[in-house]
């Protein structure tokens, strides 16, 4: 292989910047997701707004603001333990998901039916945009653009065009 | 007074029902003759002048209905049920009238009058297109039928109390005690039930094959008086939540705020997309179904937050008639359906789109991403209930799930709202996307330095967290949409200073008066760039938690709050528990807050009522959070929120773009103008013929 490799003819200069795009968005990407510092205020704010609280006021776990709330102040107690302590932020939310039941998380964990929630919107977005970019390349090969000379519109239409062109 | 009432409410059922029979029958009569004879046409007129006068006389009968509630309100009247359970005697006056759309029975009330209300106007502007607004007016007949079902047998306001009568009522819900409920509902209820017009119109169009595109123009103003209604409603609710609930947000993807979203994003679509059908007659079924469908996710929002399925702080309404709007929901989808298949050669469109880089193309982009939008917060509200079906346990999908998935296509949307209006129809020449985008992308270039500098002196880099990162795109993606904006303004306002001699801003006036569709649109997309940048802010909101003496101090930000005192009162509707806390900035004393709690003595139930102190930059929000039971001292939460003034800027920029859209051009208003003075001279030459005059 690397003889075959040799026997390639160089890539050109432009090309092979182009062909870094890829892994410069891939460490990008990576920084993205290794986003979020090891802080411990930081991590205590940032699960305290991933979990509910579960006294049933639906408010995220750091936002409750009952007067009195059963729950909430031992929640955020055994939180700010578990970080102290320096557990993973995914045995803390296994933790707590254990305890209190899965409805105390704010958004579902990857686990194989979760990923359902997860990956539906963004698919479904993405497979529209790419089916839509076929779509008008489609129209755009099979439909020749109207001549000069076409037939104008209707007179409704001249006049909303007037209307709402300069 | 509730016999009278619930007697006005039968009354109203019985006219709906005849303004959909005789109508359906006129129309039907109408389709199946072909050219009329002179016997058969009175006749048919006949008929359709009376279900139209039904319709109209319904309007009086629901609003009876809506009157004597709303006294059995004002009169303390116990032996009615709903008032028992949403008011008390010492609510005040305006809190008593709200009690209308505080439960389930008033709401559903509500629903039927503003759709009686929407259906008289309607009725009254027939001569705008008579048989299209017949066809109209038999399908919201159709509508008003439901709701007015419901309120006669299986949610009736004026069910009597049994056994003993109560002295005093429960009263209101303490949240909904708060000056802008008495507005927000209304406002939300004029947008949900004014969608029920276009589609009306839009399905009328269908049946009767309407040609041409003129019942997009009829409709226009109602859908964009619609939207502005729902957009008013969503903002006045979020501001709401903020100044309410004490949690520091105003937006926390709860079931009832997302089923108000849904309508508002397919309505947004369908206002964008109905251009191509006017201006290239493209996109038919595409916008019939936008329309279908903005109606039906009304209903679907309705019937969600009603019958229990989901769960949400602010669902002051639920019962068992949940079961009944998914049959109805049915019942439309069908006729939609059917009316669809039956008519679809009808929707042919005329043109297709001829480039990837054109206004076209770039509507139908934006049209999917808002689509895909409300089908994300569609999913994110329905997963629990998906995931009880299938694992046999609920899950929340909360707000960091919606921040990550509906966040990047708000971006995206931005981006497109920039880029969008830069295109030109049909297809975009290379030269003139350079000239358009040149200067908002030096701007955005600029804007993304100085973000970046900014944030570095207080150790904040677009890629230190998500949220900054979000943000940062954000900022600079409003900045090229609002460089944008401006730019087209300029491009016209500075041909028509030179034209005229006239200053720029006179030309940009001018200009705008002249085309107020198109640069009342700009105006909007600068609002929502507006707003967007205040949306950005809360990736940098700060809180913090005190117990606070006598002269106790708490800093965040650059702000010191002291407290002056703390001690509680009463009134005959509540007690109440607030601090005096001075605010310091520089040393220099800026204002005094008095954050309060509440407890209502009716319904026994607490409420927040937030201090806020309100600039462009930051809010500082404060929250009587209790009182240390052991010492007795309050204890005081503070949120330092950046950029939220920018929000509600935003919506009233939103606000005047939509009144500017709405108005008719100059060169229109002229001609009307014109013709009205030609036909008075005409009028005045006849005159003085018949008076034998020359």
């Amino acid at each position: 292989m690397p003889l075959l490799r040799s026997l390639r003819p160089p890539a050109p200069h432009a090309a092979r910047r182009w062909s870094r795009l890829p892994q410069a968005a891939l460490l990008a990407l990576l920084a993205l997701g290794s986003m979020g510092a090891a802080d411990p205020a930081v991590r205590y704010n940032e699960l305290g707004h991933q979990m509910m609280c579960v006294c049933s006021c639906a408010q995220v776990l750091i936002e409750c603001n009952h007067v009195g709330c059963p729950d909430s102040d031992s929640m955020l107690h055994l939180l700010r333990a578990s970080v102290s302590r320096g557990d993973s932020d995914r045995s803390i939310l296994e933790a707590f998901q254990a305890k209190y039941g899965p409805t105390v998380l704010a958004s579902p964990l990857l686990t194989p039916f979760n990923k359902v929630a997860w990956i539906v919107p963004p698919a479904v977005l993405a497979f529209g945009l790419v089916g839509l970019v076929a779509l008008i390349r489609r129209w755009r090969n099979t439909h020749a653009p109207a001549p000069a000379h076409a037939p104008q519109p209707g007179a409704a239409r001249d006049r909303v065009r007037r209307e709402t062109e300069l | 007074m509730p016999t009278f009432g619930s007697y006005a409410l039968l009354l109203a059922l019985a006219l709906s029902g005849y303004t959909l029979l005789a109508g359906a029958l006129a129309l039907r009569q109408l389709a199946a003759a072909g050219p009329l004879g002179p016997a058969e046409a009175p006749r048919i007129d006949r008929i359709a002048e009376t279900a139209r006068r039904a319709g109209i006389a319904s309007f009086f009968a629901v609003t009876g209905a809506a009157f004597a509630l709303i006294w059995t309100a004002f009169t303390n009247d116990f032996t009615v049920s709903y008032i028992l359970h949403h008011s008390n005697r010492a609510l005040p006056g305006a809190y008593k009238f709200a009690a209308l759309w505080s439960g389930q029975e008033g709401s559903l009330l509500l629903w039927a009058w503003l759709l009686a209300g929407y259906g008289l106007v309607l009725r009254l502007r027939h001569r705008v297109d008579v048989r299209l607004t017949a066809y109209a007016s038999t399908i919201l007949a159709g509508i008003q039928l439901f709701f007015l079902l419901l309120l006669n047998f299986a949610a009736p306001p004026f069910a009597l109390v049994s056994g003993t009568i109560p002295a005093d009522g429960f009263g209101l819900n303490p949240l909904l005690q708060y000056p802008e409920m008495v507005i927000h509902p209304p406002m939300l209820y004029l947008g949900y039930v004014g969608f029920a017009v276009p589609f009306a119109f839009a399905l009328g169009a269908l049946m009767m094959r309407y040609p041409g595109e003129k019942w997009i123009h009829i409709t226009r103003r109602w859908t964009m008086v619609t939207w502005l209604f729902l957009t008013c409603g969503i903002f006045l609710g979020a501001h709401w939540a903020y100044s309410v609930l004490g949690w520091g947000g105003y937006w926390g993807w709860d079931p009832v705020e997302n089923a108000s979203l849904m309508p508002w994003l397919t309505g947004t679509a369908f206002l964008h997309s109905v251009m191509m059908q006017e201006k290239r007659g493209m996109m038919k079924k595409w916008n019939v179904w936008l329309i279908f469908a903005t109606f039906l996710l009304t209903l679907l929002g309705t019937d969600l937050t009603r019958s229990g399925l989901v769960s949400s702080v602010h669902a002051f309404a639920q019962s068992s008639i949940g079961a009944w709007f998914p049959g109805f929901m049915l019942v439309v989808l069908a006729v939609c359906l059917f009316t669809f298949i039956r008519q679809s050669d009808h929707l042919q469109s005329e043109h297709h789109i001829e480039a990837m880089v054109s206004r076209e193309a770039s509507f139908l982009f934006n049209n999917w991403i808002l689509l895909v939008a409300c089908f994300t917060v569609l999913w994110g509200t329905l997963f629990p209930m998906i995931s009880e079906y299938v694992q046999g346990n609920k899950v929340t999908v909360g707000a960091p799930w919606y921040n990550r998935i509906a966040v990047p296509m708000g971006i995206l949307l931005m981006l497109l709202t920039g880029v969008g209006p830069l295109l030109a129809w049909r297809s975009a020449s290379l030269r003139s996307l350079r000239r358009n985008l040149v200067n908002p992308c030096i701007v955005a270039g600029a804007v993304a330095l100085a973000v970046v500098i900014l944030g570095a002196r207080a150790n904040l880099y677009p890629w230190s967290d998500l949220g900054t990162f979000y943000s940062f795109l954000v900022w600079v993606l409003a900045a090229f949409v609002v460089t944008a904006i401006l730019s087209e303004f300029l491009r016209g306002a500075s041909v028509i200073a030179r034209h005229t001699g006239q200053n720029l801003a006179a030309s940009a006036l001018q200009l705008t008066r002249r085309n107020t569709r198109r640069y009342g649109g700009y105006i909007i997309h600068f609002g929502v760039a507006v707003l967007f940048i205040g949306l950005a802010g809360s990736a940098f909101n700060q809180s913090q938690e005190q117990e606070l003496g006598f002269h106790d101090r708490m800093r965040i930000g650059p702000y010191t709050l002291v407290c002056q005192s703390y001690t509680q009162d009463s009134n005959p509707n509540y007690d109440t528990e607030y601090a005096l806390l001075d605010v310091f900035r520089g040393g220099r004393r800026i204002t005094q807050m008095a954050p309060e709690k509440r407890f209502y003595a009716a319904s026994q139930q607490p409420a927040t009522m937030v201090a806020n102190h309100s600039t462009l930059a930051w809010d500082l929000y404060v929250v009587y959070a209790g009182k240390n039971p052991d010492t007795g001292q309050p204890i005081i939460k503070v949120f330092l929120n950046p950029l939220v003034a920018w929000i509600w800027i935003g919506v009233l920029i939103v606000v005047a773009g939509t009144a500017v859209a709405l108005t008719p051009n100059l060169s229109a208003t002229l001609a009307a103008s014109r013709a009205r003075k030609a036909t008075s001279l005409v009028s005045d030459r006849e005159a003085v013929v018949a008076a034998g005059g020359r």
